[in-house]
């Protein structure tokens, strides 16, 4: 029986992060992962004969350092020169056109209103950038460390400047709408910015909430959070981080899931040795790092009898509802829309906040919204292996989508939810339906089967601001190690949380290595 | 009560054995427990107390917490919930436990009934039943039922006790060892007998159906007539189980769930429990915060102490010197004890401070001019009172 100095569980790309990382410091590393392809939900898969998508379609989070660090270069994978420009859309206005720094197809005031706005959020991403990749303190800690990483977070802020550094503890906790409403008078401009804020999260505009931290931890990533999609695009991504694995000496077994994390008990206490497996077999291991959700982890995986009973039922009560569904289409050409020469950009319908915020309150109360929506790419004019030549991939992502609405996803609500999503692409987009060939609805009830995530949330726990830096997913886990001896996380549930960025998954390997 | 009654939701309900006890609290002294009319005292706290020590009394355990936990989850979920290792626990068999929180802070302490493989009751002085729910979420085979009123409960205690079991026809119950569960045919129905209480001294507890209350009761104060039955109430109790050294909520400690101040609560080895913490079990809430307090030592610790004189020092703050110039504790209760004829008390004292004096600055009044004097203390190992008859099997025939 071989043994292993540590175990992942899970394949997608916070797991491969950290499995490389301490294959890289020398140990023998064993990735566990329960579906047939790597990558999470990052993972590229055949939906349509031809046509490929991962549910992960765009890199807005990633650090540049992390490619670095990790050599992707060498496998295959580099970061795109350019981001892409992003397309706000609505039925009767003209398209505006949003980059870095500059925004076009709008007022002057609101073009310079965006430069300044862009200026004042990169200081304070800037001012954040460190924490991101740091240990969080435990609270009531007082070691040396932990006291430390205060007292940096303290001067970062304060080095702002005593003006920044207020006005980033005045609009720190903003919902996205009060922001966006001090700068800009175009609504569908205001309704493009509000949507980095809170796509993934259970938030629309108007929550109250974390939406403009979520922000600045996204802009931490390379292109300051804009969106990029690099050739080979996210498949490159996931098999560099793959391929840099196994050059690590990692081992990456498919098709395995794990039952059980094994947790050996004698008068000494508990202790984490290992894994069982679904089909029986034991893989031993010193250490055990789970890329799961929490609520996977430890309800599923570890089993609460193992567990204290006040941290069982906080993790219990993390809040994972996935409030966004995934759409591909399978177009035998390329889509036109309305104003829109090359749609080679990420386009955004959502004509208004309000739009959005009344898209929320139909999922908010049980159901899906009646007016969906959605961030939408062509990543097949980026990539084109996605789909047959000449023909193209549409990738969207739509809210809001409630995972578990009532009576359950039946194949009428199914349908009725896509013949919604094609009547909105079809006014923006007119004729889009006859080029459709084939379609996949995922709703996060599927992410939630097919991918193993807990309510289908991207980030695997809401990023409210109880669940987040030292209280993600829950104080007493939230240093990557666990109430378990052995056990970490690593996945989205941990410090920083979700989206593209391997944050979690190299800072946990930081925490196991130390 | 009639129907119209505005505050009808707010009256204090009535014990399965209060059509019988109420004529019986001839000053009227009720004050409640758990939403329970119940006595302080019937007639005198300390007639009630000498009954317990030298005939026998009843006291009414039916507002007490009563929850029965059953399923092939029942004993891993009670096992990894309290600190005591009950697999240890046979079945017609009783353990006193405790529980905590993650933290190790106690959240009650109470007894465990072990009525068969999957069948156990928990009993405890405050309602619990969200703290079950809490500590089940995982186990799933297994159900929860509040059993409170189900059982009309009496406690029968005093070295009497089991004459008067005797007289009733109950003799097998002399074959009970301590912390063991009998069940005898009572009147064409199953009488539950548990050699337990809350006094220190020889005693039972008896359960039955509410049905049979009545004539439990009558039966009892039939064949304890010449036995000295007679029931008593709070104060005597608190009087019994002070002299046996036993811990109650809200004097001894501060339920941990129900503490707002941080580590105004207590852990089981701040309250010399420490032999209810079985570290040998792998798990147990609390165990790993428990296991660290263990290693560094508690800072306080509830000692037994022996006050010279005679004044009660309840209330009293204690000192390592005469002077009262350094503070190393508290008492959390005090008596004048009538058994041992000493002033006894239990007190939460510095660890550090325990080698060295301790003297209470003791509180008192005489004839509404209050005083106070310093009085040495002496701790004691042993609890106060814990006379041999409680053990014994077969108990005497006093």
């Amino acid at each position: 029986m071989s043994t292993y100095d540590t175990i992942v569980i899970g394949a997608g790309h916070n797991g491969l992060i950290c499995a490389t990382l301490l294959a890289k410091a020398g140990q023998r590393v064993l990735v566990l992962e329960a579906s047939d392809s790597q990558g999470g939900l990052a993972a590229s898969r055949e939906f349509h004969p031809g046509f490929h998508a991962s549910v992960a379609q765009s890199f807005y989070a990633l650090p540049a350092n992390l490619i670095k660090d990790l050599d992707l270069a060498k496998h295959g994978f580099e970061l795109a020169d350019s981001c892409l420009h992003t397309i706000a859309l609505s039925p009767d206005e003209a398209p505006i056109i949003i980059g870095d720094e500059s925004v076009s197809g709008v007022s002057a005031d609101d073009a310079s209103a965006y430069q300044t706005y862009r200026r004042q959020l990169k200081t304070f991403s800037a001012a954040l950038a460190p924490f991101w990749e740091k240990t969080m303190p435990g609270i009531g800690g007082n070691s040396l460390k932990e006291l430390l990483t205060f007292a940096h977070m303290g001067l970062k802020l304060r080095m702002l400047g005593k003006d920044d550094m207020l006005e980033f503890l005045r609009v720190a906790s903003l919902p996205m709408r009060d922001l966006v409403d001090e700068h800009f008078k175009s609504e569908a401009l205001k309704a493009a910015l509000c949507w980095d804020g809170i796509v993934g999260s259970k938030l629309a505009p108007r929550s109250p909430n974390q939406a403009v931290l979520t922000l600045l931890n996204r802009m931490a990533g390379a292109h300051a959070g804009q969106h990029s999609l690099p050739a080979g695009g996210v498949a490159a991504f996931v098999s560099a981080l793959g391929a840099a694995a196994q050059a690590a000496g990692v081992e990456i077994r498919l098709g395995t899931a794990v039952k059980q994390v094994l947790i050996e008990g004698d008068e000494d206490g508990q202790r984490c040795r290992g894994v069982v497996l679904t089909s029986g077999e034991t893989v031993n291991a010193a250490k055990v790092v789970s890329s799961a959700d929490p609520k996977t982890t430890f309800l599923k995986l570890v089993g609460t009898p193992y567990l204290e009973i006040e941290f069982s039922n906080r993790i219990r009560r993390l809040r994972c509802d996935g409030f966004v569904a995934k759409l591909h289409l399978a177009l035998k050409g390329r889509p036109q829309f309305t104003g829109v020469s090359t749609p080679d950009g990420r386009i955004i319908l959502a004509p208004s906040m309000d739009a959005i915020e009344f898209a929320f309150d139909d999922a908010k109360y049980g159901d899906s919204s009646e007016h969906p929506v959605m961030e939408i790419l062509i990543p097949s004019l980026h990539q084109p292996d996605l789909a047959p030549a000449g023909q193209h991939v549409l990738s969207a992502q739509v809210m809001y989508v409630p995972a578990h609405p009532e009576g359950g996803w039946t194949e009428e609500r199914r349908q009725a939810l896509r013949e919604k999503l094609m009547a909105v692409l079809e006014r923006y987009a007119p004729g889009i339906g006859e080029l459709t060939l084939g379609m996949e609805l995922l709703t996060p009830a599927d992410l939630e089967t097919q991918y193993h995530v807990s309510g289908g949330h991207w980030h695997h726990a809401e990023p409210a601001i109880d669940q987040l830096l030292m209280m993600r997913p829950t104080y007493e886990a939230a240093q990557y190690r666990t109430p378990i001896e052995g056990l970490y996380l690593c996945g989205a549930g941990a410090h920083p949380g979700g989206d593209l960025s391997g944050n979690p998954g190299r800072n946990a390997a930081r925490e196991i290595l130390a | 009560m009639p129907p119209s009654d505005p505050y009808a939701g707010e009256r204090l309900k009535h014990s399965h054995f209060h059509e019988r006890q109420a004529p019986m609290n001839l000053r009227d002294a009720w004050s409640s427990w758990n939403g329970f009319k119940f006595a302080d005292y019937y007639y005198d706290e300390t007639y009630e107390y000498f009954c317990i020590r030298n005939t026998c009394g009843t006291y009414d355990i039916c507002p007490m917490q009563k929850y029965m936990i059953e399923g092939p989850d029942a004993l891993a979920m009670l096992n990894r919930m309290v600190t005591r290792d009950l697999r240890k626990l046979g079945v017609n068999r009783v353990t006193y436990v405790c529980w905590c929180t993650d933290s190790g802070r106690m959240i009650d302490d109470g007894t465990i009934f072990r009525l068969g493989e999957e069948r156990f009751m928990l009993t405890c002085g405050s309602p619990s039943l969200a703290w079950l729910r809490k500590s089940s979420l995982g186990f799933d085979e297994l159900s929860i039922t509040e059993y409170t009123e189900d059982f009309a409960a009496l406690s029968l205690q005093g070295p009497t006790s089991f004459a008067v079991l005797k007289r009733m026809g109950l003799e097998a119950v002399g074959e009970l060892k301590p912390f063991g569960i009998m069940h005898l045919p009572f009147n064409g129905s199953s009488l539950m007998i548990s050699r337990t209480g809350f006094t220190g001294d020889l005693g039972y507890e008896l359960w039955i159906e509410p049905s049979q209350a009545l004539p439990l009761w009558d039966a009892l104060y039939s064949a304890g007539e010449d036995y000295g039955i007679h029931p008593y109430g709070e104060a005597a109790t608190n009087m019994a189980r002070m002299e046996s050294a036993f811990i109650m909520p809200d004097m001894e400690f501060n339920e941990a769930l129900k503490t707002i101040n941080f580590e105004y609560d207590q852990t089981p080895l701040e309250l010399n429990l420490g032999w209810l913490v079985d570290f040998k079990k792998p798990h147990f809430n609390g165990r790993a915060a428990l296991l660290e307090q263990k290693k560094r030592g508690p800072k306080r610790m509830l000692v037994k102490l022996d006050i010279e004189g005679n004044k009660p020092a309840d209330g009293s703050i204690l000192y390592s010197n005469k002077r009262c110039s350094k503070e190393i504790g508290y008492v959390t209760s005090g008596m004048w004890s009538p058994a041992v004829k000493a002033n006894i008390a239990l007190a939460m004292v510095d660890t550090d401070a325990l080698q060295g004096e301790i003297w209470a600055e003791v509180y008192y009044e005489r004839e509404l001019r209050h005083r106070h004097k310093v009085a040495r203390c002496t701790p004691k190992d042993k609890p106060f009172w814990a006379p041999a008859r409680a053990r014994q099997t077969p108990p005497g025939d006093y």
